[in-house]
C-alpha cells in the first residue's frame, strides 16, 4: 500500500499491465519524453521505450483509427487524448468501427482498445478543456463508458479497462488527478467493469454519482447527518455505460428518495437514464420525485465563472432536503 | 536570406503496361507463370460476372443495395494478387472481386447484400476486414495494422482500398501522414474511378494527379492505369516488396473508371454523359487482358470460354447456396448477437423482451 495521486494510480495500472503483457501499447501526444500533459504517462518511455510508447502526430483520429487497426492486430492500444474536448475527432472511428467491428465480423474480430481522456472543470482552463459529454460515448452501442471516482477505482477500473475484450472510453476528472492522495495497493486490485459501489451506507435517502461529483456527494451526505440527521447512501457508478442498475434500484427500494448528480449537462444526461431506470424498477417505493443536480445545459462557461456551472455541496444537499421534505 | 529552391520529391511515374490496344511493353510485362495468369483473369471474370448477377438479383427484388464494381477488376485484382495469406487485406466497399479472392465467399456476399449480419462473417484465418462504408475510415486501420505486424516483427504487409472520393477525407490525409512517419508496411491502393456518385474527380481536388499526394508525406507514389491488370500488378508487387523489406508505405493511383452507378440506388445519367461512359467501355480490362493470354498462347478461346462455364456454375451454385440458407436465417434474436463479448443485463432484458413478444404468436412486425 501506498499513498498515491490519481495521476500516480493511473501510471501504476499502466506500469503493471505493460510489464505483464506486451500485447499493451500506448499512443498520444506528447506521452512520451513529456510524459503527458497530466504526467500521466511519466516514465513509461524510459520503462518500455518509444516503440511501445508513441508519441504520435498531432491527429486525434488517427490516433483512434490507427488504435483500431492495432486492436483488430491482437494488441491492446491505450489511447490518450489529451483532452475529452478534443475526443470529437475520435468520435467517428468509435462510433463506426470500434464499437462496431465485432459485431460487423460477426464476433470474429474485436477491437479491445482503450481511449483515455481527461474530462471536467475545475482546473481553470481554457475553452475545449472542461467539458464532461461522457453520455455520447455512453448512448453509443458497443463501446463501454467508465469514469473512476479516485485513485484507487481509477487504477483498479484501468486494468480491467485494458483487459476488456471490447473498446472501452476511460473519463479521468481531470479535477480529481492530484487533488488528494490515497491508498493504492502495490498488488494487483481489479473492479469489475459493469459494477458500481456503494462508498457510504444510509437508509434516508440514495445519491448516485460518478467521478468528480462523489466527493461532493460524500461531504453534502456529512452534512446531511450532522445538520439535519439524515443518512444517506451514496453510490457511485464507476461504469457509466452499460448502466448496472442493481445497486441503485436495491438502495432506492431501501430508502424511497434519490438524488443523481452529474457535471454534464443536464438535459439527455447520464442521469436522465438513471431516473428513467428508477422510474422502470422502483417507482412504487419511490417517497418523493428524484431529483437531479446537473450541469446547466449550456457549454460550460470560461473559468472565472465556472464555479457557478459545476454542481456544488450547496445544491446537493438543497435538493436532498427538497427529496426528504416532499 | 535570399530566396532559394528547396530539393523535395517531387518525381511522379506514370504506369501502363498493356494499353487498350493491345500494345505490350515486354521490358515491364511481370513474369507470372502460366497458372498464375489464369488464376489472374479467373478472379477478374468471376468479379465481373457476379458484379453482374448481384445487379439482376437487386433489380428483381432479391437482394438490397450494392455498389456494383463493373470496370474495376484489374486495379483490385491486380493489386491484391500480391497479397500473401499472411497479408492483410482493408477494403473499402467497391472490392468485390478482391475480397472473392481473398477468400470471402459470394454466398456471404449476397447475404450481406441482402441484409443479413451473417454475410459480414469473416472467413476464419483470414486476415482480411469487413467492407467499410464511411469513406476514407478504413485507411487508418491499416496503418494500425501495419504498424502491429512491425511490432511483432513479422513480415506481413497490409493493403488498403479507398476511392477518389477519399483523398479528400481528413483520415486519408492522416493515415498516410501516420504511416510514413512510423514506415508502417501499408500498401494504399486509390481506384480512381473518377467519380464519387456525382462528383467529378476534377471537383475533388485541385492537383492534377492523386499520386502526387504521397509526396506530401514522404512517401512514394505512382500512378498505374488502373484498366491494366499488369500495370497495376507490376506496381504493386514493388511497392508490396518495399513494404515487406521495411522500405515504408507506398500510394498507387490506379486510373480507372466506374462503368456502373455508385450504388443501385443511384442514376449515374443526373450527372454524366453516355458518351463519356462509352469511352470508357472501350477500355475494359477483360478483353484486353483476355486478348493478351489468347497472344500470348496461355490460353485459347475454348479454354477462357470454358473458364466462364466454370464460373456461371459456381455463382448460381452460390445463389441457390445463400437463398436456401437466408430462408434459414429469420430469427431476429440474432440482432442481439456480437455486440459485446459478454451481452451486458440490460441487454440481455432487450432481448428477452423480443423473444416474449415472438412466443406470444409473433406480433409480426409488418413490412411495408
Amino acid at each position: 500500500m501506498s499513498k498515491m495521486t490519481m495521476v500516480q494510480a493511473i501510471n501504476l495500472a499502466l506500469r503493471q499491465e505493460m510489464a505483464n503483457d506486451d500485447r499493451v501499447v500506448l499512443l498520444g501526444e506528447d506521452i512520451g519524453r513529456d510524459g503527458g500533459v497530466f504526467r500521466v504517462t511519466e516514465g513509461l518511455i524510459d520503462a518500455f521505450g518509444p516503440e511501445r510508447v508513441l508519441d504520435t502526430p498531432l491527429a486525434e483520429s488517427a490516433i483512434a483509427g490507427m488504435a483500431v487497426g492495432m486492436a483488430i492486430y491482437g494488441l491492446r492500444p491505450v489511447c490518450e487524448i489529451q483532452f475529452s474536448g478534443f475526443a470529437y475527432h475520435c468520435f467517428h472511428q468509435l462510433e463506426s468501427h470500434a464499437a462496431r467491428l465485432r459485431w460487423r465480423s460477426q464476433g470474429r474480430l474485436s477491437v479491445p482498445m482503450v481511449l483515455r481522456a481527461p474530462y471536467g472543470g475545475g482546473v481553470r482552463a481554457l475553452e475545449h478543456h472542461s467539458e464532461s459529454r461522457e453520455a455520447y460515448w455512453a448512448h453509443t452501442p458497443g463501446l463501454k463508458t467508465v469514469i473512476p471516482s479516485g485513485p484507487r477505482t481509477a487504477r483498479a477500473l484501468m486494468v480491467s479497462a485494458i483487459r476488456d475484450p471490447d473498446p472501452v472510453v476511460f473519463y479521468e476528472a481531470k479535477g480529481l488527478y492530484r487533488a488528494y492522495r490515497e491508498e493504492v495497493p502495490d498488488e494487483e486490485e481489479i473492479i469489475p467493469i459493469g459494477r458500481s459501489q456503494i462508498v457510504r451506507e444510509g437508509g434516508d435517502l440514495t445519491m448516485i454519482a460518478y467521478g468528480a461529483m462523489v466527493r461532493p456527494a460524500l461531504e453534502a451526505a456529512e452534512e446531511l447527518r450532522a445538520s439535519d440527521g439524515v443518512e444517506t447512501e451514496v453510490i457511485d457508478l464507476l461504469t457509466i455505460a452499460p448502466l448496472d442498475d442493481t445497486l441503485i434500484l436495491q438502495s432506492v427500494t431501501r430508502t424511497g428518495r434519490a438524488v443523481v448528480i452529474h457535471e454534464a449537462p443536464r438535459s439527455f444526461g447520464p442521469g436522465a437514464e438513471i431516473v428513467t431506470r428508477l422510474m422502470e424498477g422502483a417507482f412504487y417505493y419511490l417517497e418523493a420525485p428524484i431529483a437531479r443536480v446537473t450541469g446547466y445545459d449550456l457549454i460550460i462557461p470560461y473559468f472565472s465563472r465556472e464555479k457557478w456551472y459545476i454542481p456544488n455541496v450547496r445544491r446537493i444537499v438543497d435538493a436532498a432536503r427538497q427529496t426528504l421534505t416532499s | 536570406m535570399p530566396r532559394s529552391d528547396i530539393a523535395v520529391t517531387d518525381s511522379l511515374e506514370s504506369l501502363s503496361i498493356l494499353d487498350e490496344h493491345g500494345n505490350l511493353d515486354r521490358d515491364l510485362e511481370p513474369q507470372l507463370s502460366k497458372a498464375r495468369l489464369l488464376e489472374l483473369y479467373r478472379a477478374m471474370l468471376l468479379g465481373r460476372r457476379f458484379d453482374e448477377r448481384l445487379l439482376d438479383l437487386q433489380r428483381q427484388g432479391r437482394i438490397g443495395t450494392f455498389p456494383p464494381i463493373k470496370g474495376q477488376e484489374a486495379a483490385q485484382m491486380g493489386a491484391v494478387f500480391n497479397l500473401r495469406p499472411s497479408d492483410w487485406f482493408v477494403p473499402a466497399f467497391r472490392e468485390t472481386a478482391a475480397e472473392i479472392w481473398r477468400g470471402r465467399s459470394l454466398e456471404s456476399i449476397i447475404l450481406y447484400f441482402n441484409g443479413f449480419n451473417e454475410g459480414g462473417l469473416v472467413p476464419e484465418g483470414r486476415k482480411d476486414l469487413p467492407i467499410a462504408i464511411p469513406v476514407g475510415s478504413q485507411v487508418l486501420h491499416a496503418v494500425g495494422l501495419g504498424w502491429a505486424a512491425r511490432y511483432r516483427q513479422t513480415d506481413e504487409i497490409v493493403m488498403t482500398f479507398f476511392g477518389d472520393g477519399a483523398t479528400s477525407a481528413g483520415d486519408f490525409h492522416e493515415g498516410l501522414n501516420f504511416a510514413a512517419v512510423y514506415q508502417t508496411p501499408v500498401v494504399f491502393v486509390c481506384q480512381n474511378n473518377q467519380w464519387a456518385i456525382s462528383v467529378p474527380v476534377s471537383r475533388q481536388t485541385h492537383t492534377p494527379t492523386l499520386a502526387q499526394k504521397a509526396h506530401a508525406y514522404g512517401m512514394p507514389g505512382i500512378r498505374v492505369d488502373g484498366n491494366d491488370v499488369l500495370a497495376v500488378y507490376a506496381a504493386a508487387a514493388e511497392a508490396a516488396e518495399r513494404a515487406r523489406s521495411g522500405g515504408g508505405p507506398t500510394l498507387i493511383e490506379c486510373v480507372t473508371y466506374r462503368v456502373m452507378m455508385h450504388t443501385t440506388a443511384d442514376d449515374p445519367k443526373r450527372y454524366r454523359s453516355e458518351e463519356e461512359v462509352a469511352q470508357w467501355q472501350q477500355r475494359d480490362p477483360l478483353p484486353r487482358f483476355a486478348a493478351y493470354l489468347q497472344q500470348k498462347g496461355t490460353a485459347t478461346e475454348p479454354q477462357l470460354a470454358e473458364m466462364e462455364t466454370g464460373v456461371m456454375e459456381e455463382i448460381q451454385a452460390a445463389v441457390d447456396a445463400a437463398e436456401k440458407r437466408m430462408g434459414e436465417l429469420g430469427d431476429p434474436l440474432a440482432m442481439f448477437d456480437h455486440l459485446y463479448a459478454e451481452m451486458p443485463p440490460q441487454l440481455e432484458a432487450q432481448k428477452s423482451a423480443l423473444a416474449r413478444e415472438l412466443a406470444d404468436g409473433g406480433k409480426e412486425v409488418d413490412d411495408e
